[in-house]
């Protein structure tokens, strides 16, 4: 259980430096068999020595290895990690040696999985620093580290709390009913207080909606009838964003053509049928065609010719747009204007030349704002960035909205409290919190009652 | 001498111990310091309240003894919370003390198989660690194959009055000064603990005419399935209300150290929920006053309990705080209050049958045990008792689980999460309560009560035909339909018309209608008992409610299934945490289920053991 692991903790090839990282009982004994240097198995914990990982004699590599024994270590095991300088070859090399001298190659996570068993961190830190690790971009990276910080943590406990309040005098209520003096909770406290406490998890909701998009990046569907500029749209925001166009591997693949970053947003292009291929099909694609990818997309870049009227079909593309977040893209501003969009009561639009980068620019902006994006550096914005927790917090809205009807059905009130009572359980999975001491000690720290 | 089991102790879970076994057939003793205090109430003059008084239900649907004794013994009986739902509804009895004592009594002269005998015991007499028998102070030796050890109050106990501690039980009774030394020297934890009484005031001094009332209910009930109503509406006695208040609050203030509580001469833990009139006044400063109850004690005493002003103040300061109350100005005070010492045992150590896991066929029930309580008493009582017979019968125990039973919450919470107060039963303690109702103690129970041997034939049968009627009424319900041309009849009831025919089953659900409306405005002449009734509209009403409990309990059960073997080594698991490893060796819990509500222990650690025990099962 307890055997020893290595991984590169950095990305290959990226930065001028490689960190392997080793953890479990014997990581300072198998580097140790390795370095050149001090005799690790000697040194105090915490420091950082200079030598070589040599192998038969042959020097590998020139290294700074630092040696953390456990417990203070991020597994809470001994760690030992090891600054490469080689680049990709001989750091590669240096794993090999270490895996052949009694290390396992860790598995995806597995460093931050043995922080959780050994107690190092709670389960929501484990599932933050997990997407820490995973993170690509500087956006995500962010709402990583907030979520180590424990904002999720501190904005459910303030829930939960509210919560408890009203659970443990209504229980109070119930065991002491001959107590007058004690405030008697009614259905008429649970009619003001639900509302409110619903909003704010409908606001974890819809944070993580937005978090979720900066995560999986958004999905534009770019259309227009034929011959409106989408291909050069497509050409131009990737064009400024060569360098970093990728193919998104599994199921996705077939339906997004590339990756697109700007500022740290990533945006998937979704394909409508081989846009980028060639220009001629991607403008004889028809109204049609562009409909059928709105599905997937969360945001529509509708484009519109402005040097002419518009046509029926554009017509029926802002129909098919409106339950959309869909920006309307004014192409052909250097002409002259002939499109009248008064009327219409469009929420976004940008006029733009596809001809020059400026343009682009305008767009980018518009595309950060209509999706808040600036709010990420606000720490009004909760992270919820995995599954686990927001399926908690939509049961517990479930509830909540189950609880709101019952209510009007006239159910008594300690049947709701049942409700309520899974609500904070519910929400506790999610910090990791036990319940039924911390409900007595509230019950008989507020209350005074008893013989 | 040689008995099958001797139970020390008559309080209630001595009683209910003791009637069990000896009605199961078991030559029996009963052990206590003083016959005439047997079953006695050395503090409130009550029986139930909510969840207490769903456990004396149960109790009763098993075959126990509270349930008929208090519906022989009242004073009072009220149903309490009924204007919230159906979980979470109980009886309280107020009871006769005297009464109360004599019919228990009675009962257990009666009793064959039964023998009571008075004797304090000093030592437990153990055999490669199994019990042979008990050591009286007089030196006798009596022999058993079984001990339930039943002790409430009176292991070491110290009466606080003060600055004054003495050996005593309550009402000056002997107290067992060598038991509990001679238990921790067999390898069991002791523990102390506290807990206190109010005083009792002199009926005639009091001026009940300037005080709030309390009267009974003026519907006939019975604590028992079984009893038929004994007392006469009109002839219950009331409580009273008073309030304390700020002169009061100084008084208690300016004396804070002369309590024994407040001058540092109580050890043990008292309980929370049980807090002496100062630990009121200093924790909750704000409020200007606190409710007093003033509770008769019998018809043969001119004693009014004073709940809520539970006391270790010196003799002279009780004196003016009493004084000080509304109504109380010229009251005389006949018994003080006091402060009381014990010792029990880590309930930790205790088997889910209640059998020590240190010393075989030792047993033990009550206030030993770390409860609190008449009604938590009698029910380890009874279970102990049952759990021993059928020990000695080679049989399973009898394991209630937590969707079945207060008396399974109970009986769980103390041996997984052990107690350092005196505990005391709570509906919130149950997350089942919908499923854990008064009206369906016997519907839960019964049946276990008459394959253990506690039930009667009869009272079996009489059981069987209620199961019966309710399934009748339940599918007559169901297949009988109104039709839109009824609307006008539901008009009558006040509730909306119908669009499409319904059910009377459907139709019941609307919060709104009860069966009794349905079954006088169709003319119905349903014939069953209102029991039944009872209990039907209850599952139709709630329905929904009541399936999601199940599924919940469904789920625990999945938990509960994962048997825990009893060797299992915990040390050999590395990544749990330390704190739950070293829980899990001294909980040694049976089931993953058990594992997983011991506090302290973290989701994590369940989820490492239950990989841990699936390798275990495949190697």
């Amino acid at each position: 259980m307890n055997d020893t692991i290595a991984s590169i903790a950095t990305s290959l090839g990226v930065g001028a430096i490689s960190i392997i990282r080793v953890s479990g009982n014997e990581a300072i004994k198998i580097v140790n068999k390795l370095f050149k240097g001090h005799d690790l198995e000697n040194v105090s914990s915490h420091t950082i020595h200079y030598g070589y990982i040599v192998n038969n004699k042959e020097i590998i590599d020139e290294v700074l290895v630092s040696v953390m024994r456990s417990p203070k270590t991020y597994t809470k095991e001994d760690v030992v990690e090891i600054n490469c300088h080689g680049g990709i070859a001989s750091t590669n090399k240096v794993l090999e040696l270490l895996l052949l001298n009694g290390c396992r190659m860790a598995e995806r996570g597995e460093f931050t999985k043995r922080a959780f068993l050994n107690g190092r961190i709670d389960l929501v830190e484990a599932e933050a620093v997990s997407d820490l690790i995973n993170s690509e971009t500087d956006i995500e990276r962010r709402v990583a580290l907030q979520g180590i910080n424990g904002n999720l943590s501190k904005l459910i406990q303030e829930i939960r709390r509210d919560l408890l309040q009203l659970i443990s005098n209504i229980e109070v209520n119930i065991d002491y009913p001959e107590y007058h003096d004690i405030y008697e909770v009614t259905v008429n406290d649970l009619k003001d207080k639900i509302p409110n406490i619903k909003a704010k998890l409908e606001k974890l909701v819809k944070d993580y909606e937005d978090t979720r998009m900066l995560y999986k990046g958004i999905n534009v569907a770019i259309i227009g009838r034929p011959n409106v500029g989408k291909s050069s749209l497509l050409n131009k925001l990737l064009d400024s964003n060569k360098a970093i166009v990728t193919d998104i591997p599994g199921t996705t693949r077939d339906i997004v053509e590339g990756t697109v970053y700007l500022d740290g947003i990533k945006l998937n292009i979704i394909d409508t049928a081989g846009i980028r291929k060639t220009d001629d099909v991607v403008e004889s694609i028809g109204v049609e065609k562009s409909i059928e990818v709105l599905g997937d997309a969360n945001l529509v870049l509708l484009l519109l010719n402005n040097n002419e009227e518009l046509t029926n079909d554009d017509k029926e593309l802002i129909n098919k747009t409106c339950n959309k977040t869909t920006i309307f893209v004014i192409n052909k501003n250097d002409l002259e204007t002939k499109l009248n969009l008064d009327n219409l009561n469009l929420e976004h639009v940008v006029s733009i030349n596809t001809l020059d980068n400026q343009g682009i620019e305008v767009l980018k902006d518009k595309i950060k704002e209509v999706f808040n994006l600036d709010k990420i550096n606000n720490n009004d914005f909760t992270y919820i960035t995995n599954l686990r927790q927001i399926t908690k917090i939509k049961e517990s809205l479930n509830i909540l909205i189950e609880l709101i009807q019952e209510i009007e059905d006239g159910i008594e009130l300690d049947i709701l409290e049942m409700d309520l009572k899974e609500v904070w359980n519910t929400l506790g999975v999610i910090t990791g919190e036990s319940y039924d001491e911390e409900l007595l000690d509230d019950l008989f720290k507020n209350f005074c009652v008893g013989k | 001498m040689q008995y099958d089991i001797i139970v020390v102790g008559g309080g209630h879970a001595g009683c209910e111990a003791a009637l069990a076994t000896s009605r199961l057939g078991h030559k029996t003793l009963l052990l206590t310091g003083n016959i005439n205090n047997i079953a006695d109430m050395p503090c409130n003059p009550s029986i139930g309240g909510p969840a207490k008084g769903i456990l004396v239900r149960e109790i009763d649907a098993l075959g126990g003894e509270m349930g008929k004794n208090t519906d022989k013994s009242l004073l009072q009986l009220k149903m309490l919370n009924t204007k919230k739902g159906p979980a979470v509804r109980a009886l309280r009895a107020q009871a006769d003390k005297v009464t109360y004592s004599k019919n228990m009594i009675e009962t257990l002269k009666n009793q064959d198989n039964l023998t009571i005998l008075e004797g304090i015991v000093d030592d437990l007499i153990v055999e490669n660690n199994k019990i042979v028998g008990i050591k009286l102070e007089n030196g006798d030796i009596i022999n058993s194959s079984i001990v339930i050890l039943t002790t409430g109050t009176y292991l070491k106990a110290d009466v606080l009055v003060g600055d004054k501690r003495t050996s005593s039980g309550p009402h000056g009774e002997k107290t067992a000064k060598n038991l509990s030394d001679n238990l921790r020297k067999l390898g069991i934890t002791i523990q102390r603990l506290k807990t206190g009484t109010p005083p009792r005031i002199e009926k005639s001094t009091i001026d009940f005419s300037c005080l709030e009332v309390e009267p009974g209910d003026d519907v006939l009930r019975t604590f028992s399935y079984d009893s038929t109503p004994l007392y006469k509406l009109n002839e219950q006695l009331p409580c009273y209300l008073t309030y304390t208040n700020a002169k009061t609050h100084q008084l208690i203030m300016d004396n804070l150290e002369k309590s024994s509580m407040y001058g540092g001469y109580v050890t043990g833990i008292g309980p929370r929920y049980c807090p002496s009139i100062e630990d009121k006044v200093v924790k909750f400063k704000d409020k200007e006053r606190h409710q007093l109850f003033l509770e008769p004690e019998s018809i043969y005493y001119d004693d009014i309990y004073l709940q809520g002003f539970s006391t270790s103040m010196p003799h002279e300061i009780q004196e003016e705080m009493v004084h000080s109350l509304k109504g109380l100005e010229h009251a005389k005070i006949l018994k003080y209050a006091y402060a009381i010492e014990y010792d029990a045992i880590d309930p930790i150590e205790m088997k889910p049958s209640l059998e020590n896991k240190i010393i075989e066929n030792l047993f033990t029930a009550g206030q030993i045990n770390g409860t609190s309580g008449y009604e938590e008493a009698a029910a380890q009582g009874l279970i102990a008792g049952i759990n021993a017979s059928l020990k000695l019968q080679n049989k399973e125990p009898l394991i209630l689980k937590r969707n079945e039973a207060y008396l399974g919450v109970l009986i769980d919470d103390l041996v997984t999460k052990g107690t350092n107060e005196p505990y005391r039963m709570l509906t919130s303690r149950a997350e089942y309560r919908l499923l854990l109702r008064h009206d369906n103690a016997d519907i839960r129970l019964r049946e276990y009560g008459y394959v253990v041997g506690l039930i009667t034939d009869s009272v079996y049968e009489k059981f069987k035909n209620k199961l019966n009627d309710i399934e009748k009424l339940t599918n007559y319900l169901k297949s009988n339909k109104l039709t839109t041309k009824d609307n006008n009849i539901l008009e009558k009831i006040d509730t909306t018309p119908i669009l499409d025919g319904i059910t009377y089953y459907d139709l019941l659900k609307r919060p709104s209608i009860t069966l009794n409306d349905l079954n006088q405005v169709l003319e119905l002449n349903l014939p069953y008992s209102m029991e039944v009734m009872e209990q039907v509209e209850i599952s139709i009403k709630y329905e929904g409610y009541i399936k999601k409990a199940l599924r919940d309990a469904d789920r625990l059960k999945q938990l509960e299934n994962i048997k825990i073997p009893v060797d299992f080594n915990y040390d050999s698991i590395q990544n749990i945490a330390t704190e739950a490893r070293q829980k899990f060796n001294k909980i040694r819990p049976t089931t993953l289920g058990q594992a997983s509500r011991i506090s302290g222990v973290n989701p994590s650690d369940i989820a490492v053991l239950s990989l841990f025990l699936k390798r275990y099962k495949n190697d």
